[in-house]
């Protein structure tokens, strides 16, 4: 691997186009799946994380394959970060058989331990503990493998998202809370559920270090989230970052977002990181045809993935009442 | 095979000793748990000084996290064992329990799994009120994925708690504080274990059939001693397992006496005797000489000391309900 130094952003030219291919592979993603569900091409329900991009990117790139990650609902671009193959992203969502879960978990469910990606949950707040517990468990088994949990803002008001953090600051367990904050929780704005302006001064009361940064640049997000990954891989303990960003649909597919003022959404898209990274890209030496490459080749890919999903088979209904029990029990009244 | 005379309480610790020598993966979590205070219940008695706090792990007050945290810990491989101090806080956590723990191996295609134990007592009979004192088994048995456990006897326990800690299903394993000092028989060594899912005839009869659990097993087989004064020898089944259900044992006491009872601590209303009770009915209608009775605590919250066996299951409860499924004559 040859990596150049890019001058300006300090990154390699390797990192930078990781960092650009997982963004564009996470957009085409989500824009795939929300043309597919306004055109009636599939029926499903997804989170879009559209404006988000950068976030997950840095992360990826912070991560080893063997790091654990536990994400949310709004987790797609998270899965893609990792590793997660399109196919079982995807056949998941449309709920197909090549799903990572055979099609029994849904959106809200995707998992896939080979790329540790060990939980997605619907449930806000919920995977702070359990990220804790994965954490808690490579302490154990004292290597230096790493958690990371995401979740947006909301999350951080719920009681799990305080129990979890506390515990892992006591224990000083090598886990990253990263905070995706999109300044919408569901449909209400930031300001209207905390009193605080940063969700990192929350890490002031458990203990920890907390960092804001501006989660529409992936460079700077990479440097904190790698700096966090750095600190709990050396026994440093838990960090909080939280990356500001903003979420340019509704909360699921189908809801209109009027919620958000016209001048915001203006406001935002100039920040918006699948045009201003490619901007930082060109500085840094990239040209225009091979960024269109890249964006081309993700769309592509992304493509060719709900092909295979569409043409798979439905999932087996004697599968329905498997995996309840390891021991394939049944329960029933009959 | 040589046996010991154990309380409950020794022989929960006695399991939790086992497990915890013969496999390092297995870990214990809680609040309170390590020496020298080892809990509200004293069941860890002993067992941080023998294993260090990063066996037996004090935790702050935090049920979610607790639960969280060995819902983590189990998916890399371990065997938590969580304690919930006391069966009303459970409710915190119940997050973790019914939307993560139970629906993990489901929601993963089998991927990965959860073999945690949550250990939690009831408080029941300790006047401690409507917070520290319910039986809230019910809610689990509504949850596809988990196990439920709730001993009646030392041996059960003992062998019971170990069935749990290795089984790789989440289960939640029920201890009531007022049974911890009752004595019995425990087979001594390693490795001696109560199979899930059994039920236990704990005494034999001809005319009806008492079925219970837990709590009120102790209650069940005074009830049966006063029927037997009077002529009516009742036969009591210990479900043990509430969740799968054993109902296989239970049809076949209920085919012979033609007669049933279904006695627990949670509240009759909705409580597992319906579950229970339905199955019978609908599997042995033709064969019931009576309908099926199910008796309990009433609906109300638990009033605290002075009124509280006003509303909780009473020996006198089944009693009655087993002369009611007797009728005017027996043929």
């Amino acid at each position: 691997m040859t990596v150049t130094d890019t001058g300006a952003v300090g990154l390699g030219r390797d990192q930078l186009t990781t960092l650009y291919e997982t963004m564009c592979t996470a957009a085409a993603l989500d824009t795939r799946l929300l043309n597919g569900i306004k055109r009636g091409e599939f029926a499903t329900v997804t989170w879009p994380s559209r404006g988000q991009e950068a976030i997950p990117a840095a992360l990826g790139l912070a991560l080893r394959p063997d790091d654990r990650l536990v994400t949310t609902y709004r987790g797609l671009h998270d899965h893609v970060a990792k590793g997660v193959p399109l196919t079982e992203i995807i056949g998941e969502v449309l709920g197909t058989s090549v799903g990572a879960s055979k099609g029994k978990g849904g959106t809200m469910h995707i998992s896939d331990p080979a790329h540790g990606v060990m939980m997605t949950t619907g449930i806000v707040g919920s995977g702070v503990p359990v990220a804790v517990g994965l954490a808690l468990a490579a302490q154990k088994q004292g290597g230096d493998r790493v958690t990371v949990v995401t979740f947006g803002d909301g999350a951080t008001n719920t009681g799990s998202f305080h129990e979890g953090v506390n515990l892992a600051a006591t224990w000083k367990l090598p886990v990253v809370f990263l905070c995706q904050n999109n300044l919408y929780a569901e449909m209400t704005p930031v300001e209207e559920t905390m009193a605080i302006q940063h969700v990192a001064d929350r890490a002031i009361g458990v203990g920890m270090v907390g960092v804001t940064v501006d989660g529409n640049d992936p460079v700077a997000t990479y440097r904190v989230i790698k700096e966090a990954v750095d600190r709990a891989r050396a026994g440093g303990g838990p960090t909080l970052v939280e990356a500001v960003t903003f979420r340019f649909e509704g909360h699921y597919a189908g809801d209109s977002a009027k919620y958000i003022p016209a001048e915001q959404l203006a406001e935002m898209r100039e920040y918006d990181p699948m045009v201003t990274f490619p901007v930082t890209l060109l500085d840094s030496g990239f040209t225009r045809a091979e960024l269109d490459a890249i964006k081309a080749a993700a769309e592509q890919a992304v493509e060719e993935a709900v092909r295979t999903v569409l043409a798979a088979p439905a999932p087996d209904l004697a599968e329905i009442q498997l995996d309840v029990y390891a021991d394939g029990l049944v329960v029933t009244h009959d | 095979m040589t046996e010991q005379k154990l309380s409950i309480r020794e022989a929960i610790n006695q399991a939790l000793d086992e497990a915890l020598r013969t496999d390092p993966r297995v870990f214990l979590l809680g609040e309170d748990l390590a020496d020298p205070a080892a809990g509200v219940n004293a069941v860890t008695r002993g067992l941080a000084t023998a294993y260090g706090t990063d066996r037996v792990m004090n935790t702050p007050i935090s049920e979610a996290a607790i639960l969280g945290a060995a819902v983590g810990a189990s998916m890399e491989g371990y065997l938590p064992v969580a304690e919930i101090m006391i069966m009303d806080f459970i409710g915190i956590a119940m997050d973790q329990i019914v939307n993560h723990a139970a629906k993990l191996r489901y929601m993963s295609g089998g991927r990965t799994t959860c073999p945690i134990t949550v250990r939690t007592s009831v408080f029941a009979g300790t006047g401690s009120g409507g917070t520290h004192s319910q039986s809230l088994e019910a809610w689990f048995m509504h949850v596809p994925g988990i196990k439920v456990v709730y001993p009646s006897t030392p041996a059960d326990a003992k062998g019971l708690l170990l069935s749990s800690i290795f089984d790789p299903d989440p289960v939640l394993f029920m201890e009531a504080s007022r049974l911890y000092a009752l004595k019995g028989p425990v087979p001594e060594g390693d490795g001696i274990r109560i199979p899930i899912g059994k039920a236990d005839v704990k005494r034999a009869g001809r005319d009806v059939t008492i079925i219970s659990y837990g709590l009120a097993m102790s209650q069940s087989l005074e009830a049966a001693k006063i029927l037997a004064a009077d002529g009516i020898e009742a036969e009591v089944v210990d479900l043990r397992t509430l969740l799968p259900l054993d109902m296989e044992t239970v049809l076949a006491s209920v085919a012979k006496t033609r007669r049933a009872v279904v006695a627990h601590s949670a509240t009759t209303v909705a409580g597992p005797g319906a579950e229970v009770a339905a199955q019978i009915s609908a599997k042995l209608f033709h064969e019931l000489a009576e309908p099926v009775q199910r008796v309990g605590a009433k609906f109300t919250p638990i009033p605290s000391r002075a009124s509280e066996a006003a509303v909780t299951l009473s020996t006198g409860d089944i009693v009655a309900a087993a002369r009611k499924t007797m009728g005017a004559v027996r043929v």
